[in-house]
C-alpha cells in the first residue's frame, strides 16, 4: 500500500476587518478545501478570525538563515533611517 | 392558575420530543469522543472532536429545557447530569444510527453524513417552531450543524473518489449503515401531534430533501445510493441495538460509581 504524508499548508488569519492576515502556524491537509476546514478547526476555535488564507508551504520562498549577516545586519548601523530623526513642527498634530 | 390536563399532556410530549434531540446529540458526541487520540491525523483528531463538543453543547441546551418541561408536569425536573448519566438504555430516545460503533474512518464518516444531513434539515424546520425555546436552540445549533454537514460530505467525497481501497471501504460503510436511516423519517404519534401545533417537525417531510442531498453527494463521490428497503427502528421507543448499553456503561460509570461527583 502506498502511504504518503498529506502536504503541509501555511495558515494566515485575519483577526478583524481592516487588519492584515497574519501567519498563525501550519498544518497538514489533503487539499486546499480541507486545509481551510482544518485551519478553521485548529486555529479559530476561540473566535480568533473573520477570514482564513491557506498557502501550500512549498509555494513559499524564504531567506536562508545563513544570509542573515549580508541581508539584515547592514541596517543595524543606519538608525537615521527611522523617522524619529526628523523633528516635527509643533503645529502638526496626530502623527 | 392550575394547568389543564391537555397542557400537562402537551408538556409531557414536548419533554419526550426534546429528549430525543438531546439523546441523539449526546450519544453521537460520546462516539466521536472515542476518536480522541486515535484520529488519522492530528488535524482530523481536533476537527472531529470539535464536532463532538458542538453536539455536547447542543445536548446541554436540550437537556436543560427538558428538565424545565419535566418540572411543569412532574413537580420537579431532572438536572442535565441526571438525564445524561442516570438513565438506562431503555430510557434513551436517540436514533439507532448514532449509537453504531465507530468502525473505520469511512464508517464514522458515513454515519456522520447521514446524521448531519438530516440534522441540518430538521433544525432548519425547527427554527420556525411555535415553541420559542425550541426555535432559539435550533437557530443556534443550525449554524454549527451546517458546518458539520459540509465537513462530512467533504470526507465522503474524498474517500469515495479516492483510491480503490478507500472507495470500497466508503461504499461498504454507506451500505452497512443504510438500514438505520429509515427511522430518521418515521414520525410517531407524539411527533405528529406536536407537528400539527407547529411545535415539532413531521420527520417524514424531510425525506425528499435528504435523499436529494445524499444522492448528489454520493454521485460526486462516485458511490452508489443503496437501494435496500428494509429498515431498523426502535430508538424513539427506547428499543436499541446492543451497542448502546456498552456505550452508556463507559459514559456513565463515574456518576454511577461516585454519585454526585463534581468536576
Amino acid at each position: 500500500m502506498e502511504r504518503s504524508e498529506w502536504p503541509l499548508w501555511e495558515v494566515f488569519i485575519r483577526s478583524q476587518h481592516g487588519l492584515a492576515h497574519k501567519h498563525v502556524g501550519s498544518l497538514h491537509a489533503p487539499d486546499a478545501e480541507m486545509a481551510i476546514k482544518n485551519a478553521r478547526d485548529v486555529y479559530t476555535r476561540r473566535n480568533e478570525g473573520v477570514s482564513i488564507w491557506v498557502v501550500p508551504s512549498s509555494a513559499i520562498t524564504a531567506t536562508a538563515p545563513g544570509a542573515k549577516e549580508s541581508l539584515f545586519e547592514p541596517a543595524n548601523s543606519k538608525v537615521y533611517r527611522h523617522p524619529t530623526f526628523f523633528p516635527m513642527p509643533d503645529a502638526v498634530k496626530h502623527i | 392558575m392550575p394547568s389543564s390536563t391537555s397542557d400537562v399532556n402537551r408538556d409531557r410530549q414536548r419533554f419526550d420530543y426534546v429528549l430525543r434531540l438531546a439523546d441523539s446529540d449526546l450519544v453521537l458526541a460520546q462516539r466521536l469522543g472515542e476518536w480522541v487520540g486515535h484520529g488519522p491525523a492530528l488535524e482530523e483528531d481536533i476537527a472531529l472532536t470539535n464536532v463532538g463538543l458542538d453536539l455536547i453543547g447542543q445536548a446541554r441546551l436540550w437537556f436543560a429545557y427538558a428538565g424545565e418541561l419535566e418540572a411543569r408536569f412532574a413537580g420537579a425536573g431532572r438536572s442535565e447530569d441526571a438525564l445524561a448519566f442516570l438513565r438506562d438504555s431503555g430510557e434513551f430516545r436517540n436514533l439507532l444510527l448514532v449509537e453504531q460503533p465507530n468502525g473505520n474512518y469511512a464508517d464514522t464518516m458515513a454515519r456522520q453524513l447521514y446524521f448531519d444531513t438530516w440534522h441540518r434539515l430538521l433544525l432548519a424546520e425547527l427554527t420556525g417552531s411555535t415553541d420559542a425555546r425550541i426555535a432559539e436552540i435550533a437557530a443556534k445549533a443550525g449554524k454549527e450543524v451546517t458546518y458539520h454537514a459540509e465537513r462530512s460530505a467533504s470526507w465522503v467525497i474524498r474517500l469515495g473518489d479516492g483510491s480503490d481501497e478507500s472507495h470500497d471501504k466508503m461504499q461498504a460503510a454507506i451500505d452497512d449503515l443504510w438500514m438505520y436511516t429509515g427511522e430518521l423519517f418515521v414520525p410517531d404519534a407524539t411527533e405528529l401531534v406536536l407537528a400539527q401545533e407547529g411545535i415539532a417537525c413531521d420527520a417524514s417531510t424531510l425525506l425528499p430533501a435528504w435523499r436529494e442531498a445524499i444522492g448528489a453527494i454520493l454521485t460526486e463521490a462516485t458511490l452508489s445510493v443503496p437501494d435496500a428497503t428494509w429498515m431498523q427502528q426502535g430508538g424513539k421507543r427506547g428499543v436499541h441495538t446492543e451497542h448502546l448499553g456498552h456505550l452508556l456503561a463507559t459514559m456513565q460509570w463515574l456518576q454511577r460509581a461516585y454519585p454526585g461527583a463534581q468536576w
